[in-house]
């Protein structure tokens, strides 16, 4: 560790390029080895989906012109190459029991799940990045004992049940807020807003709590380093140093566990709308299990595992980018 | 045993851990009331002698049911860890003492898992073959194995390069000898403390995978799953849903309480006071 935050901040160099290529490439990697898993796992199933569709009054000649049809009876891997291939152009196949394209029914939710996820995120760096600063600032103190005691207690509470007691306080008591239920950003977009307000705020506050610690422990790290002492001895109070030079190193290993969180927070969205009766990608979900829609759950899936990689993928370069160190090195 | 006592928050954190356990395991052997017994008549009743928490919509002892369901959640997060830590710690001592492709293969896969949150795994279990108590502890579990590879790689590496460990090279242990003999044994408190990390994250995981109907099923029950049976009725009657979440609360307070101060208790250097978060 050392070194300022300002050096040398030249156009992106070719380890950089080369860099965010490798990590790319391992994307890509990752995402295509997690679709073979999920097809393969879910073609282990028995049921047939054209048995589903044909019900139990099918004819064995129907059954088999469906089949044909759909595409059941080739190969596996055919099959496989062929779902990947689809979902390139955008294509993530039909649902049988909705009998609408996936990509819709997963665009439509998404709108809801995305929102959720992101209101979330803002929320908890709005509380535990000020939050993790004050107790690092006041070490040792009262103020930081608080803190710390309020951040070990959010990050004991399940998201869904503070979700619940949320809702018995702003939607029963208060009745300020609704307890459920979503209006379509379309019909009204401050309706929505106001069903996603108490959802993001149970979301928030376990990763909040998390942030408030990270921020914390980061901000006391650099604190001790020689940068800070060396602006100090250009005359800067102790505050102007952590604030100038302080905040802005602690703030790498901070972006490491947003990017974490994120992930986090797609999959908390899933159980927190079941408290909340949102239309998510959850809603979704659990419908598509429940019915035996297996080319809906897979296209489901797939879609959150793209969501969690690629916020990996763009915090790795954007740590890359905000790092000096790891600009000249080219990988951590 | 005095180190161990100098750290009051060690203390309370592991008493207040033992008398979940201890609730949990108890209710193996005895339960107020058989947690099956269902007295439509008897339901939503207030706290009382005869039922210290009250009953439950479906006039169940809701003290049976929290020991009970407490027990689950331990049972089930404590599988996990073991699941995690058995197949996690030898993959990073393998990365550690093998190094090259040993190491970038452990590390890749540890990435490969990182993309699949539990709560995924669960969707995938639960398509497959039905919902059970056994997809969350394989669920947790996977997602526990690259936490566990990552702690002992880490652990590992930063002693392999100590004198104990090149002084058993040169008596000529090969690489699974020196990970057994010296790294295994140096690295054991680490694991020990992200144990305890990992074991609170699982009692939260269970709770979230069980509420949505992904976890633990009817007849048997655990914390999540008594919240997901309150949710119809918790606007009415919210003890159903205080009871058993509060209990999830101090369960993973004194979980991670125990896991802060056996870090210090162990290795006051350790400290970096981060953990990873499973939904």
């Amino acid at each position: 560790m050392g070194g300022g935050w300002e050096g040398g901040r030249s156009a992106p160099s070719l380890n950089l390029i080369l860099f965010a290529l490798r990590r790319f490439i391992g994307f890509a990697a990752t995402l295509f080895v997690a679709a073979l898993v999920i097809f393969y796992l879910l073609d282990l199933l028995p049921g047939d989906p054209a048995q589903f569709i044909l019900g139990i009054s099918s004819t064995p000649e129907k059954l088999a012109q469906l089949r044909s049809q759909m595409g059941l009876d080739a190969p596996a891997h055919e099959r496989f190459f062929g779902w990947i291939w689809g979902m390139l152009q955008g294509d993530f196949g039909t649902s049988y029991t909705q009998r609408a394209p996936v990509a819709k029914l997963i665009w439509d939710r998404i709108g809801v799940t995305l929102p959720l996820a992101l209101f979330a995120m803002v929320i908890s760096m709005a509380v535990g990045l000020p939050l993790g600063i004050i107790a690092a600032r006041r070490r040792g103190k009262a103020v930081d004992t608080g803190i710390m005691i309020l951040a070990q207690t959010g990050v004991a509470i399940p998201n869904f049940w503070f979700g619940m007691l949320l809702t018995l306080l702003f939607a029963v008591v208060l009745r300020w807020l609704p307890p459920g239920g979503f209006t379509p950003w379309h019909e009204d977009p401050l309706l929505a807003f106001r069903g996603l307000i108490l959802p993001s705020l149970a979301l928030a506050l376990p990763q909040a709590s998390i942030l408030a610690r990270v921020m914390r422990t980061a901000l006391v790290d650099v604190s001790g380093q020689d940068f800070i002492r060396t602006a100090r001895a250009k005359g800067l109070t102790m505050g102007e140093a952590v604030w100038r030079h302080g905040v802005r190193n602690a703030l790498l290993p901070v972006l490491t566990i947003l990017g974490l969180q994120f992930a986090f927070l797609v999959a908390g969205t899933i159980i927190v709308e079941n408290v909340f009766y949102l239309p998510g990608l959850g809603r979704l979900i659990f419908t598509a299990i429940s019915e035996r829609d297996l080319v809906l759950v897979r296209g489901a899936t797939i879609i959150l595992i793209v969501a969690v990689t690629a916020t990996m993928l763009v915090t790795d370069i954007a740590y890359a980018l905000v790092d000096p160190r790891l600009r000249e090195r080219g990988a951590p | 045993m005095r180190r161990v006592l100098a750290h009051p928050s060690l203390v309370i954190g592991l008493a207040g851990t033992l008398l979940f356990a201890v609730i949990g395991l108890l209710s193996m052997v005895w339960t107020p009331y058989p947690i099956e017994q269902i007295v439509v008549a008897r339901r939503f009743l207030p706290p009382s002698p005869e039922h210290w928490l009250g009953t439950d919509n479906l006039g169940r002892d809701m003290a049976s049911l929290v020991m009970a369901g407490t027990y689950t959640s331990f049972l089930v997060a404590a599988i996990a860890v073991a699941i995690g830590a058995g197949i996690g710690v030898p993959l990073g001592l393998a990365a550690a003492a093998w190094g090259g492709a040993v190491e970038w293969l452990v590390l890749r896969l540890s990435d490969f898992v990182f993309a699949f949150p539990a709560i995924v795994v669960a969707i995938l279990i639960t398509a497959l073959i039905g919902p059970g108590a056994v997809n969350a502890i394989v669920a947790i579990g996977i997602f526990n194995i690259p936490v566990f590879a990552r702690v002992a790689r880490g652990g590992a590496l930063s002693i392999a390069t100590l004198d104990f460990v090149a002084a058993g090279r040169l008596a000529g242990l090969g690489n699974a000898a020196i990970a057994y003999r010296h790294l295994l044994p140096n690295i054991m408190s680490l694991i020990i403390v992200q144990g305890t990390i990992q074991l609170s994250l699982g009692i939260l995981s269970e709770a979230g995978l069980s509420y949505v109907g992904l976890g633990t099923q009817p007849p048997e029950t655990s914390l999540g799953l008594m919240l997901r049976d309150a949710q119809g009725v918790f606007l009415i009657h919210p003890w159903l849903t205080l009871v058993p979440g509060l209990c999830i609360v101090l369960i993973v307070i004194a979980l991670n309480i125990a896991g802060d101060g056996l870090r210090d208790a162990i290795d006051p250097r350790l400290r970096q006071g981060e953990t990873h978060v499973a939904s």
